[in-house]
């Protein structure tokens, strides 16, 4: 593999090299290695879909099959941060929907939209394991926690800082 | 960070390392970190099973599984190699204690994994971490790195000559995986289908092998379990219920946290004293007592022991250990609303009773939610519930149908109210676009 091209950095290629092994078959690196592509790439291109599905010796479209199973995979572009409101349960019971709704009105926008600059993405999600520090929010992988509308905005502000850096 | 809360009442077993440090190799060891290994090496496989089975430790991922007898089920000789899978997928909703054993002390899962793998004959263990858990998945990789750097993995742990290599591996998104045979099939890169039984894990597993699939708090107890002897821990807990677990307590509380309390610690006590009690000083409408999936208690069910038998006695289940306070101000309709759209969202769609049962009833909830709901409406879903039960490829469908069911039996009222164009009695609830479109 080492020798061919690839699409991805020689970081993450020399990773992918490394997964495939670790495992009895290397089809078992096939999930992991598509959301790492993704969080390279942004989102799961055909590109990718092709590579990986070579590195891991299946089919593109048993490629396809696996990556619209899983949730956080997706193959579309998307904002620089995706602002993960969870609604579920414990949330809900702590101001999850008036959060999600709140962030609806900032940003502009509703459930998988993303702002015309490009800086967010807002999605409702399920539980993302926070529930004893609700209502929680991911964006991107980091968490946040126990917030209100207005700690909210203090979270939002600051990525948009980053955003412009 | 996630973080433990502390309370007078708090037993520090498998949260005994956490805030210290022990993320760091050299501090877990000097925290009694290895010792268990060591130690289980020169019991062998038997005694490290008996140890186990003294414990009275069942299985923290939900069901409850005695955690000795489900290792003994591995048959000794296997043409196939062996496996444990750690489950650190924790979605069930209320659920996020996982979270803190992998954040504050990574290992103690190694640790426990290596003496299943010691106990059962297995040479490569595997830890499933849920995708959305990346800053945790990092901590995993960094903990392995370091444990092959010290001989605890590889080709000669400990050495005493016998091999153990360990992979942390992350999901993508998916609740469906969580399910232990749907578990298996994602870690071999397909879709998270669930697989028939018989026949089980513990015979034909991963790669077709013998695999012990345990949860991640299960596994991280293993080595307090051998370090300090089986019937001291089970002496913590209640009768067939041994030891501790860690409690998520959330909804309406003062204090909301994960807890660390003896199993059959009392419910109300929890609720009351650990939790603080509901804020503003409202009443108490309901309890969620383990987790999305079990049947809601009500108030007065609640002075009851929490572990696996009492709870169960009392109509419903300890599952994941995710209790969920529900104040007066709730409405019981938008609850099981909310909770079998989780459901329907993630029903991974193999099955019809699931996949259709839970769309179903997830439209019928809506409608009696919006006020468009007639009294055939709630007879309905009850039926639809209780036929989605048992008859379905794997227990979603029972994760789904058991609360509703609940929610219906003992707020009956309540569904009522909102029927003929009534609507929604509680003002505050928000209608979601997304589920009316
Ligand atoms: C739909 C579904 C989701 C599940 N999710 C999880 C999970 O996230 N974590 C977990 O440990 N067990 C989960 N389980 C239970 C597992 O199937 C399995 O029983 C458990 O991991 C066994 O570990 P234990 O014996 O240590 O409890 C789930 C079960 C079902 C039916
Ligand atoms: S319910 Fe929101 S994080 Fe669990």
């Amino acid at each position: 593999m080492a020798t061919e091209t690839t699409i991805f950095s020689p970081e993450l290629a020399a990773r992918f090299d490394k997964l495939v092994t670790l495992y009895p078959v290397r089809r078992s690196a096939l999930v992991p290695m598509l959301l790492y592509a993704q969080d390279e790439v942004g989102y799961i291109s055909k590109a990718v879909v092709a590579e990986v599905a070579r590195r891991v010796g299946v089919l593109e479209n048993d490629v396809v099959s696996v990556l619209s199973y899983y949730s956080m995979l997706r193959t579309q572009p998307i904002g620089k941060f995706n602002v993960q409101v969870c609604t579920n349960i414990c949330c809900m019971l702590r101001g999850g929907n008036e959060l999600f709704e709140h962030c609806k009105k900032r940003l502009g926008i509703g459930h998988k939209g993303t702002t015309a600059d490009g800086v967010f993405s807002l999605e409702e999600v399920e539980c993302i394991g926070a529930c004893s520090w609700a209502p929680a929010v991911q964006v991107n992988y980091d968490f946040h926690e126990n917030l209100t509308p207005e700690s909210m905005d203090k979270v939002l502000e600051e990525y948009r800082e980053k955003a412009q850096k | 960070m996630a973080y433990l809360t502390t309370h007078p009442d708090v037993v520090p077993v498998v949260s005994y390392r956490f805030g210290k440090g022990a993320t760091n190799i050299d501090r877990y060891i000097e925290l009694d970190g290895y010792k268990a290994a060591r130690k289980a090496i020169e019991m062998g496989p038997e005694a490290v099973i008996a140890e186990m089975k003294a414990s009275n430790l069942r299985g923290r991922g939900g069901a409850g599984f005695p955690t000795g007898m489900k290792w003994s089920f591995v048959p000794k000789q296997s043409e196939k190699p062996k496996y444990i899978l750690v489950n650190g997928d924790e979605s069930e909703p209320a659920t996020c204690k996982d979270r803190l054993i992998f954040e504050h002390d990574p290992h103690s899962v190694i640790e426990g994994v290596i003496i299943a793998g010691l106990a059962v004959g297995a040479k490569m263990g595997f830890i499933y971490l849920r995708g959305e858990y990346r800053y945790l998945l990092n901590i995993m990789e960094k903990a392995i790195e370091d444990a092959y750097a010290k001989g605890f993995l590889g080709k000669n742990i400990f050495g005493s000559g016998i091999e153990f290599e360990a992979v942390s591996h992350t999901g993508a998104g998916a609740y469906e995986v969580g399910e232990e045979s749907a578990l298996m099939e994602s870690l071999e890169g397909k879709r998270g289908i669930p697989r028939i039984r018989p026949p089980f894990p513990a015979v034909v597993g991963l790669y077709g092998g013998p695999t012990v699939i345990n949860n991640a708090e299960t596994l991280a107890t293993v080595p307090h379990i051998i370090r300090m002897g089986g019937a001291e821990y089970a002496k913590i807990g209640t009768e067939r219920n041994g030891g501790t677990r860690l409690f998520c307590l959330s909804g309406h509380l003062e204090k909301p946290g994960v807890y660390e309390l003896p199993m059959g610690y009392n419910l109300k006590r929890m609720i009351y004293e650990v939790g603080g009690g509901i804020p503003g000083g409202r009443k108490l409408k309901a309890v969620v007592p383990g987790g999305s999936s079990t049947p809601v208690l009500l108030p007065e069910e609640i002075d009851i022991g929490m572990d696996f038998d009492q709870v169960g006695k009392a109509g419903s289940m300890l599952g994941s250990g995710g209790v969920v306070v529900l104040d007066e101000t709730v409405c019981m309709v938008e609850f099981a609303l909310r909770t079998m759209r989780f459901y329907q969202h993630e029903s991974c769609g193999w099955c019809i009773p699931c996949r259709e049962g839970t769309d179903w009833l997830k439209k019928s909830l809506t409608r009696v939610h919006a006020g468009g709901g007639v009294d055939k409406d709630i007879d309905n879903i009850q039926y639809l519930a209780e036929n989605m039960l048992g008859r379905t490829f794997c227990p979603l469908g029972d994760a789904a149908a058991m609360p509703t069911i609940a929610f219906v039996k003992k707020f009956r009222k309540e569904f009522e109210d909102h029927l003929d164009g009534k609507g929604c009695p509680y003002k505050h609830s928000l209608q979601h676009e997304a589920v009316l479109a």
